[in-house]
């Protein structure tokens, strides 16, 4: 009786949540949700909020105020929907804390003409004047309108269509996405469990705990899901080497400890809909057999971490972790292990040790970890992202899950998109789409118009794209084919204003100062590697250096035991391959195209241009430029350290303050 | 008497800490992350401490304080300035930004202002990339901030 209990008051529970979804989102009272990841708030998302809300205290108007994660239009942030009763949920962008009061007062407009009202009836007015009209009413509205948010649950009076103001999922940005990850994403308050389970959370759940092991494992195999966190390894073989591997204490390890620079993925999803990745290891514990869960996650996502343990007390609340989950008799928790800053801890030895309390130092496989992983126990590890797939497979089937993709790469992958593009922000593709597509359809091209110069894929073990290969499909294989990697999805577009050299220089850097040092190759290699590619920046180049870049980089890319090291010399590999005139740009005719190597460079003030405010001499912080006010100032380019305040200081009306190719070096 | 009864509140807290953990498995990195939570560092003092309390050499205590980068050996300053260093931001000016405060402040990344006011330092990435550059004041995030911008936000810190 016992098990049909747990899952009635289950049951009860998710209708319960159903109907209070609804009434949230349909009902009689306002609603106003905020984008509030760590993307929205350093856009000053919560200023925007709290300006809100008391702009409607103010008016009396009485509605509520909803956080939710990122929708993906980081570009747009902050990013506010309103829906008023009877009218879709419209999706506004941009709206800052100094615009907030006047967008309020739009949306609820007639609020302001009938000053004998009492306040109350004014309220009521508001909102039935907001309601009456459709769409976004006035043009600053428009401006700032990206659509109509519809969800399929709403009733069909909500979804209507209107030219004025498309549905959001007709955006150029959104519209070529396949949302399978981020499902939830921007949709759901993120610390409101009963959101998720509204909108199916923990049904998948409920249909694995059904399925014997066995059978789980299979649907994920047919799903053909890969590990997204870099590697791409087969997610339905790697469980299946844990379960059989012997023990009765088997560990699942969820990996967030995004450290690539560039890739915000996880902690999107974390911020957005961390239930998905509590379900998907709650899933994967039950085809593996796992007793216990940890997510190692990196200190630097306080708020990923803050949602990530409501989220888990909501879980134990309801019975869907801790002892005899949801009546069947398994037993599996999970506690945070907090990531202490060392990228190489994204490496599944090293991460292991360090939630053993010791350095992070990657160690030679075999053993594996699904025979001897946490200390000495099968353990499994996957990624956040990969974790947060498994519902959806369960529930509408692993053959539906590998219709998108393309070749060996199945299913979707999401990717951070950012760089020099128009709409930078988080999105996800069926893999296979063309670098193109993202960049110019998705991400709206180069603003600007400047061209495309590169693409950096899979972060500082990737590689560096020449525009020639735009075509090229956002796949593991193809991706491999060309040098780079597909990683954890970051995808930084760079323009003609980069510099290839500097730009390989700074992912040694990275590399370098991350490297844990147990290969020598990989300790030493790096160091020697930056050092020659600083010398190339500096101006200081030989053409001998490039053999010797090849020959370290080779040796470091063979003698290193993780995937640090192996991939450390990628982006040195690939922008000499793709780049090679640019380096001898440097090296011979100490000259840096894209006016970054600062050795290589001077600023000098154009004659022309010049009106002599002094905002230069002013924010010159040694005192190298000189000049009267109204006159024509003048850098003093041996006093100057290159720093680039004037150009920040010179109003863009004049745009003065110029980089030149430095006259004489060495 | 004090430092005694300081010990033992040390005690009560690492044995708090230590809850979470059968035999101590693993706590070294908590334990540390607990200190430095309470101290703002983590002293050479508190390395003994840790490596006495947990039973280890306190060489490895402090091999491993020194591997993560999330554990600060020198005193940080009142207000905790992190340059974000991903790639882009990165590319989108964060070095300039980097190099431009630590010449206002008069300290390179990793250390503490004089008057124990600032303290500058670099992360390898906030995951706010388009929005960058990035920094983040006290835990507070900024994101496309110029030369300019990030001068008026200290100047206006209390």
């Amino acid at each position: 009786m016992k098990i049909a209990s747990d899952s009635q008051r289950f049951a009860l529970f998710r209708e319960e949540a159903k109907s209070a979804w609804l009434e949230l989102i349909q009902g009689s009272r306002p609603l106003i949700c905020t984008g509030m990841s760590t993307c929205g708030i350093s856009a000053e998302a919560a200023n925007s909020k709290k300006v809100m809300e008391e702009e409607l205290r103010v008016k009396g108007i009485d509605a509520k105020s909803m956080n939710v994660g990122c929708l993906g239009l980081c570009y747009a942030e902050p990013l506010v929907y309103i829906k008023i009763p009877g009218k879709p949920m419209i999706c506004y962008g941009n709206i800052t804390p100094e615009i907030a009061p006047d967008f309020i007062n739009e949306v609820f407009a007639a609020g302001k003409t009938s000053e004998s009202e009492t306040s109350a009836a004014l309220a009521t007015s508001a909102v039935s004047a907001a309601s009456s009209s459709s769409g976004p009413s006035s043009e600053f509205l428009r401006e700032r309108c990206l659509g109509t948010l519809d969800l399929p649950e709403m009733e069909t009076k909500d979804r209507f269509e209107d030219p004025e103001s498309p549905s959001i999922w007709e955006h150029p940005m959104i519209k070529p996405q396949i949302r399978i990850a981020l499902r939830n994403c921007g949709i759901i308050d993120p610390e409101c469990v009963e959101h998720y389970i509204a909108r199916g959370g923990y049904t998948a759940l409920e249909k694995a705990l059904g399925m014997p092991p066995e059978k789980v494992i299979e649907e994920v195999k047919a799903s053909g899901l890969r590990g997204r966190g870099g590697a791409g390894f087969p997610t339905g073989m790697k469980w299946e080497f844990c379960r059989r591997s012997p023990g009765n204490e088997k560990f699942l390890i969820c990996n967030a400890d995004e450290g690539d620079p560039g890739a915000f993925m996880d902690r999107s999803i974390l911020e957005g809909d961390p239930h998905a990745v509590i379900e998907g290891m709650l899933i994967a514990a039950h085809a593996i057999g796992c007793t216990e869960g940890f997510i190692y996650c990196r200190a630097e996502y306080p708020l990923a971490l803050k949602r990530l343990d409501i989220a888990l007390q909501q879980a134990r609340d309801l019975g869907l972790l801790g002892r005899n989950i949801l009546g069947t008799g398994m037993n599996f928790d999970i506690s945070i292990k907090e990531g202490a800053g060392a990228f190489v801890c994204g490496e599944e030895t090293a991460l292991m040790a360090s939630i053993e309390g010791r350095r992070g130092m990657p160690r030679a496989r075999p053993p594996f970890p699904a025979n001897a992983g946490l200390w000495g126990k099968p353990t499994n590890i996957n990624n956040v992202e990969t974790l947060s797939n498994l519902s959806s497979i369960i529930n509408q089937g692993g053959s539906w899950y590998s219709k998108f993709g393309i070749g060996r790469s199945r299913g979707t992958k999401t990717l951070s998109l950012a760089g020099s593009v128009r709409r930078a922000g988080l999105i996800e593709v069926p893999l296979g789409m063309t670098l193109r597509e993202v960049i110019y359809g998705i991400g709206g091209g180069i603003p600007g118009d400047k061209a495309c110069k590169a693409i950096l894929t899979g972060g500082p073990s990737g590689g560096c794209l020449p525009a020639e290969f735009l075509d090229l499909p956002v796949d593991y294989e193809s991706l491999m084919e060309k040098g780079s990697i597909m990683g954890s999805g970051s995808m930084i577009v760079v323009d003609e204003d980069t510099c290839i050299v500097d730009t390989a220089r700074f992912f040694l850097t990275f590399t370098q100062s991350e490297s844990c040092g147990k290969c020598t190759p990989c300790r030493i290699g790096t160091r020697q590697m930056l050092a020659a590619l600083e010398k190339i920046c500096r101006g200081r180049g030989e053409t001998s250096d490039i053999p010797r870049l090849e020959k370290l980089a080779n040796t470091v890319r063979s003698g290193s035991l993780c995937g640090l090291g192996a991939g450390a010399p990628n982006p040195v590999l690939t922008t000499l391959k793709y780049f090679r005139s640019e380096y001898d740009l440097h090296i011979l005719e100490k000259r840096c195209p894209a006016m970054v190597c600062k050795d290589l460079i001077r600023y000098y003030i154009d004659e022309q241009k010049c009106h002599g405010c002094g905002l230069c001499k002013d924010s010159c912080p040694v005192g190298a430029i000189s000049g009267e006010k109204k006159a024509v100032h003048v850098i003093d380019g041996n006093a100057c350290i290159k720093c680039g305040a004037c150009l920040d200081a010179c109003p863009d009306k004049f745009k003065a303050v110029e980089k030149g190719a430095a006259q004489c070096v060495y | 008497m004090k430092k005694k009864a300081a010990k033992e509140a040390t005690e009560d807290e690492m044995q708090e800490i230590l809850k979470g953990f059968s035999s101590g498995k693993g706590a070294t990195i908590p334990l540390l992350q607990k200190v430095q939570e309470r101290d703002g560092y983590i002293s050479a003092e508190a390395v003994r401490e840790v490596a006495d309390f947990l039973e280890l050499p306190e060489s490895e205590v402090y091999g491993i304080a020194t591997f993560y980068s999330e554990f600060k050996l020198i005193k940080p300053g009142r207000h905790h300035v992190k340059i974000c260093m991903g790639t882009s931001c990165y590319l989108g000016g964060g070095k300039e930004l980097l190099d431009h405060l630590s010449r206002e402040l008069g300290i390179l990344p990793g250390r503490t202002t004089e008057d124990g006011e600032f303290s500058l330092e670099t992360v390898a990435c906030l995951g706010c990339c388009s929005k960058s550059p990035v920094m983040s004041v006290d835990g507070r995030i900024f994101g496309g901030v110029s030369l300019s911008s990030a001068d008026r936000i200290l100047a206006h810190l209390d």
